[in-house]
């Protein structure tokens, strides 16, 4: 059974490689970009839920850890051709002027600094619980992002930064995501896993069992920022632009409706939504155009289809508590269970 | 019931003769909240092996008590100690975390129910175990992917092998084996409490702290409990410090009581001393 159920997992990646092997052949390069949004944003909400749905900490700075990672990595990865066209203001601060990386490294490195950024932040804020502590990260998150916009030399301010080496594609952000959803299995499953979601029950029976609350919390905020640097990297490096009002709280807002949706605490629930957001927050753009009803002309208003998306996490919030998913995990016993509840059926028939 | 009771005040007896060192001692803990004194120079020390009973009206101070010896709470005045087995030398843990205390040996029950709720049974018991994980976070990721692919070796595989065996070992000792992969809430009352009192165990503490072990049980679950308490006591060669309102409970487990009122302490003594006591008739029934 458990070597059946390897089987299964490996040919279930080998099945979505295939997939993404098609797509990447057959889509045009509108759906291609859609396709990378999607394993962007499960890199992102898996970042967030980790740190939301697995530990318990209300956080709500991760646009401030993404435009971390974003900035680092076009910095790293722009040609210094580039950067002189950018820095046409101020020149850019020395030290970065000539480096040129490949992307692999400024990915790694995106991360590192943003979870350096994170470990910073939440050495202070995480002495905060609950509303507190959202209220001191989004602090910070906009901290981070008036720092941005004023630090001429390094990050060319409100200007942002243009003509980004566009490195990402389906390998890069499917590559990734895949090793996250990887990462995030093995770590909740693991002892820091069960941890992390015994501070999320109970801090106080948590601490009375010998768990450091603070080393604990510090980890996951940090693992989390980690992540979302990298999905942040992943996000500059396709969009091919950044500035520091992309990393508004409506990008932290985008992400904690994924993870809300999905399930706080799941991360099966987490990669579907984050697909079904992404996919619907384009599919819906015909609700931000005029209908025409036959009868009726309605005219277009711009963000109708937000509007869609609060109805729905409305009505998720009403039905289900706990998201979709709740706090469960996809397994392939989904269909064993159902074939052995058959044949139950059938026996008592007989 | 009478039987456990002489035996264990026959072994009470047998300690007595012997020298028995002193494991964990408070010298004059006084709690302030703003003008309220809600524990006032309480002092106690429990010599290894004993059941020790602490008990008191409703709000005499008893939890706050609690508190202090395991670092919830900061006292006010007066310090607690703690030595190692068989060494003479205390170490104050007044100002450590809870978590530092229970890593030394302190481990506590909570007088309402503090299970992780949506966690297994089992979960419950192996985050008790994670206090002493060598492993870190990175490594511990990397080897279980890399031994869900290949035969993969690792120090933190074998420590997750270890947990798993000694938490399963515990869940057996203590009965609740077959419901192993429930959630913990579905769990009957007092099996809950005995889960809680198992988890506390598996911390691998020296000293065990049980506040209210018998609230909210029946009579037979209390006279179970009575028998368990006694038994953990012996298999884990523990030291057992517990607040109880079951009289029944208290007098027929412990060894000796100490009574609180108002934060003070106005008893100490022997079952049967406490029992006779004008003071602690007066507090529990009140004077004319």
């Amino acid at each position: 059974m458990k070597i059946n159920k390897k089987i299964l997992n490996i040919v279930a990646i080998i099945a979505f490689i295939g997939l993404l092997f098609f797509m990447d052949n057959t889509f045009d390069s509108y759906k291609i970009r859609i396709v990378n949004l999607c394993g962007i944003y499960v890199v992102l909400g898996l970042s967030l839920n980790l740190i939301n749905g697995f530990t318990g900490l209300f956080s709500l700075g991760h646009a401030g850890f993404m435009a971390v990672g974003a900035y680092t990595a076009a910095l790293l990865t722009m040609s210094p051709a580039v950067k002189d066209m950018n820095f046409f203001l101020m020149p850019i601060v020395p030290f970065l002027a000539n480096v040129e990386w490949p992307f692999f490294p400024a990915l790694i490195m995106a991360g590192v600094v943003a979870a350096i950024a994170g470990f910073l932040i939440g050495a202070p804020a995480l002495r905060l619980r609950d509303d507190y502590l959202a209220i001191a990260t989004l602090g910070f998150s906009e901290i981070i992002r008036v720092i941005f916009t004023n630090t001429q030399t390094l990050t060319n301010g409100a200007l942002g930064l243009k003509s980004l080496p566009t490195h990402t594609n389906i390998w890069w952000s499917w590559g990734t995501a895949i090793l996250t959803i990887a990462f995030m299995v093995f770590l909740t499953r693991g002892s820091y896993g069960r941890a992390f979601k015994a501070i999320r029950e109970d801090e106080i029976a948590a601490e009375a069992m010998g768990i450091s609350l603070f080393k604990h919390k510090v980890i996951s905020f940090t693992i989390g920022a980690f992540l979302a640097g990298v999905g942040g990297a992943l996000l500059g490096n396709l969009l091919g632009t950044i500035d520091p009002l992309m990393f508004r709280f409506f990008l932290t807002f985008n992400i904690l409706l994924i993870v809300v949706l999905g399930g706080i605490g799941s991360i099966t629930g987490t990669v579907i939504s984050a697909v079904v957001v992404t996919v619907s927050m384009e599919a819906l753009r015909v609700l931000d155009q005029s209908m025409d009803l036959g009868f009726i002309i309605i005219e277009g208003i711009p963000g109708m289809r937000m509007v869609v998306f609060s109805a729905l996490l409305m009505i998720v919030i009403l039905f289900y508590q706990q998201g979709l998913m709740g706090t469960k995990e996809f397994t392939w016993d989904w269909f064993t269970k159902n074939r052995g509840f058959k044949q139950i059926l059938k026996k008592d028939v007989k | 019931m009478g039987l456990v009771y002489k035996k264990q005040r026959l072994q009470a007896d047998f300690k007595e003769g012997c020298e028995i060192m002193g494991v964990l001692r408070a010298d004059n803990i006084t709690m302030k909240f703003g003008g309220l004194v809600a524990v006032s120079s309480f002092c106690m020390d429990l010599k290894e092996g004993e059941i020790v009973g602490l008990i008191g009206p409703n709000g005499a101070g008893k939890t706050t008590a609690f508190n202090m010896i395991t670092g919830v709470y900061k006292p006010t005045e007066g310090n607690v100690y703690y030595s190692e087995k068989n060494s003479k030398i205390e170490t104050n843990i007044t100002h450590l975390r809870p978590d530092q205390i229970t890593n030394l040996g302190i481990a506590r029950t909570f007088q309402n129910i503090r299970l992780f709720k949506e966690l297994s049974v089992l979960d419950n018991v192996l985050i008790a175990n994670h206090l002493r994980l060598k492993s870190g976070v990175i490594s511990s990721v990397f080897s279980m992917a890399a031994a869900s692919m290949i035969p993969f070796k690792s120090l933190y595989l074998k420590e997750e092998k270890e947990m798993n065996e000694k938490s399963v070992q515990l869940l057996e000792d203590v009965g609740l084996i077959d419901v192993m992969h429930e959630k913990s809430s579905s769990l009957p009352y007092g099996k809950q409490r005995r889960l809680e009192i198992a988890r506390a165990l598996a911390t691998n503490p020296k000293i065990l702290l049980l506040d209210e072990p018998a609230a909210g049980m029946n009579p037979k679950e209390s006279i179970e409990l009575m028998d368990f308490v006694g038994q953990i006591r012996d298999q884990f060669k523990l030291t057992i410090f517990m607040i109880e309102h079951h009289m029944q409970v208290v007098m027929g487990v412990c060894e000796k009581i100490f009574v609180l009122d108002h934060g003070e302490t106005i008893a100490y003594g022997n079952p049967s001393e406490i029992q006779n006591n004008k003071k602690v008739i007066e507090a529990y029934l009140g004077v004319d």
